[in-house]
């Protein structure tokens, strides 16, 4: 509070450090970064979390949380993570992944340290491409999508169809909480905000493997606006990867 | 209380020794992959750290292995891994990050005949691979090799220590028999030297500014004043950390070279010669990086011939040439595959070298 009955309404996270991103405009990773730091002011939990950067186009994350951040290799931050969490189970600790480095390279981290039950919370910004190499297809790619690697379109026959992670491990039993959500509109971004608290509230209480998909738009490898991308993700991918709480053991 | 230290020997195999060193080390977590011939390492800490009540965790790969213990390094713990040949490939990557983001780890090598899946004999076809860094980007990595159950456990200590005074992923490499053999062993931790505080650690940011672990540079210049530290890091281990052992060298006409169980040999054909009246002498490397060039630069003057002696096709006879740098011969004797090299051979091979 100001004084003068003046009141901040929004304000830089505190979890957030002030200086700009490499960002390109209408790319979603502000809007997750700025929703987990929110998540971890609220939560007061800023001075014990640690966060494990991804290879990718958050891979300078480190530059823009303010708090302790590490990087790992290419798919490993479930491994990393487990590594951190397992001799410091007081820290909280994160892993923040494209589609790239969580569901091609990664594939088996994620499935091993999801089925163990390691007590992290996974944030999984699912872009349907690759990024930071220059728009390739991912896993996530939609049937049908032209990218560097699939210029007629991806063809279901030669790469099989967009791999739904939320629903690959929600059946294992270390899992606690899955849920997806999306960035396309105001309200949904307030509803991912939802699930990503609760998935850091579940590691605070002590609970199992959380993991939060957030559907997001990449203008620049979409070839699209940035607003013709957010229609695009309620248009086409949204059908295809349905939004809203896939488990809660709770 | 538990009695933490073993004074009586008692019998281990080279596995089991290194895990209860590295246990006594203070080791903190250990992570490991199923494996031939080092599996009695991961079985020994899968007991033992539950009783401490340590971490174990068997990974779903070497890959995650070795992140694995990168993440608990990153918190500021000692950690460790094991594997041997085709395992160690994997790790490589972790190894190349552990050393772009200046993290200290132990990994062990109890190699085995290759290339590709080999067998499960010993060999020491890894030199190269564990000298030269082994992963991607221009680093090295300190190598410890032991010739004997007791010496890799006395190598463990230290390779933690090295690991946390320079912030640098350490190797202890042995092979199949070094692991699988038995021999009596005291293991007790020795007098604790006086390390670096680590201030670096990701600990969560209470009271402190945030820090970061992370071996990307992008801005311009930064990568190289990144790789000029570490090279430094680099040149003080060279001057540090040399270690190697020489048997009856001062009056030798014929220097053989050998690390590991290949040295055991060796020292055993060193005997029987100079009881027939051969003038032979032996050098054994214990660090394999940082090598003992100035040793054998020294021993140079006075040799008339070096025999670099390996269970492999020729890799550390490199190392001796560039040591001797043209003052006299060095030749080679060695076979790979898995197969041991006998006394009788390596005598054989010696007989051919001496002067005549």
């Amino acid at each position: 509070m100001k004084s003068g009955g003046e009141k901040f309404i929004y304000r830089r996270p505190e979890s957030l450090q002030d200086v700009p991103t490499h960002y390109c405009p209408g790319c979603g990773h502000g809007t997750v970064h700025r929703i987990i730091a929110e998540v971890i002011d609220e939560l007061g939990i800023r001075e014990r979390t640690v966060g494990i950067a991804p290879v990718g186009c958050a891979v300078l994350a480190y530059d823009y949380f303010n708090f302790d951040v590490t990087e790992a290799a290419h798919g490993r931050p479930p491994a990393v993570a487990t590594g951190l969490k397992r001799v410091r189970p007081d820290l909280i600790v994160f892993t923040y992944q494209g589609d790239g480095d969580l569901a091609a390279i990664g594939t088996a981290e994620i499935i091993h340290a999801a089925n163990r039950g390691e007590k992290i919370t996974v944030i999984f910004v699912n872009n349907g491409i690759y990024g930071m190499t220059g728009g390739q297809m991912a896993p996530t790619t939609l049937v049908g999508q032209a990218t560097a690697t699939s210029p007629r379109g991806r063809d279901c026959e030669e790469t099989g169809p967009p791999i739904k992670v939320c629903e690959m491990l929600a059946p294992l039993d270390g899992t606690d909480y899955i849920a997806r959500g999306a960035l396309d509109t105001p309200a949904h971004t307030r509803v991912l905000k939802g699930y990503i608290k609760k998935a850091f509230l579940n590691q605070v209480e002590g609970r199992r493997f959380s993991l939060v998909e957030a559907l997001s738009p990449c203008p620049t490898y979409w070839r699209l606006t940035p607003q013709d991308s957010l229609a695009r993700i309620g248009a086409e991918i949204i059908p295809h990867f349905p939004l809203g709480v896939i488990k809660d053991e709770e | 209380m538990k009695e933490n230290t073993t004074i009586e020997p008692a019998l281990f195999c080279g596995n089991e020794a290194i895990g209860e060193a590295a246990i006594q080390a203070g080791c903190r977590a250990y992570f490991g992959y199923p494996i031939t011939p080092q599996n009695e390492l991961t079985a020994y800490m899968a007991k033992r750290m539950g009783e401490e009540g340590r971490v174990f965790i068997q990974s779903e790969s070497e890959l995650a292995a070795i992140s694995m213990v990168f993440g608990a390094a990153a918190a500021g713990e000692r950690a460790m891994t094991s594997s041997s040949s085709p395992g160690v490939s994997l790790k490589q990557e972790g190894i190349s990050y552990l050393a772009g983001c200046e993290l200290p780890a132990v990994i062990v090598n109890m190699s085995r005949g290759g290339p590709g899946l080999g067998n499960i004999g010993p060999a020491q076809a890894d030199y190269y691979q564990s000298t030269r860094g082994g992963g991607h980007g221009d680093y090295r990595t300190p190598v410890l090799a032991g010739a004997s159950v007791q010496e890799l456990a006395d190598l463990t200590f230290l390779a933690f220590d090295i690991a946390d005074r320079y912030r640098t992923p350490t190797l202890i490499l042995g092979d199949g028999i070094l692991g699988q053999m038995m021999e009596p062993a005291v293991i007790t931790h020795p007098e604790p030297t006086e390390l670096p505080a680590k201030d670096w650690t990701l600990t969560g940011s209470r009271g402190r500014p945030p820090r970061s672990i992370k071996s990307l540079y992008l801005g311009p210049g930064e990568l190289e004043a990144h790789n000029r530290k570490l090279q430094e890091v680099y040149r003080t281990i060279s001057e540090t950390e040399v270690r190697w052992e020489s048997l009856m060298t001062e009056d030798a006409s014929l220097v053989l070279v050998a690390y590991g169980i290949t040295a055991r040999i060796c020292r055993e054909v060193v005997f029987r010669l100079r009881k027939e009246g051969l003038p032979v002498g032996l050098l054994r490397p214990i660090t394999l990086w940082p090598f003992p060039d100035k040793a054998i630069r020294e021993l140079s003057r006075t040799a008339e011939k070096f025999l670099s002696v390996e269970m492999n096709f020729g890799q550390m006879v490199d190392d001796v040439r560039l040591a001797v740098n043209g003052n006299c011969p060095v030749e080679f004797f060695g076979h790979g595959g898995g197969e041991i090299l006998t006394g009788a051979e390596i005598m054989e091979a010696a007989r051919g070298h001496l002067p005549r």
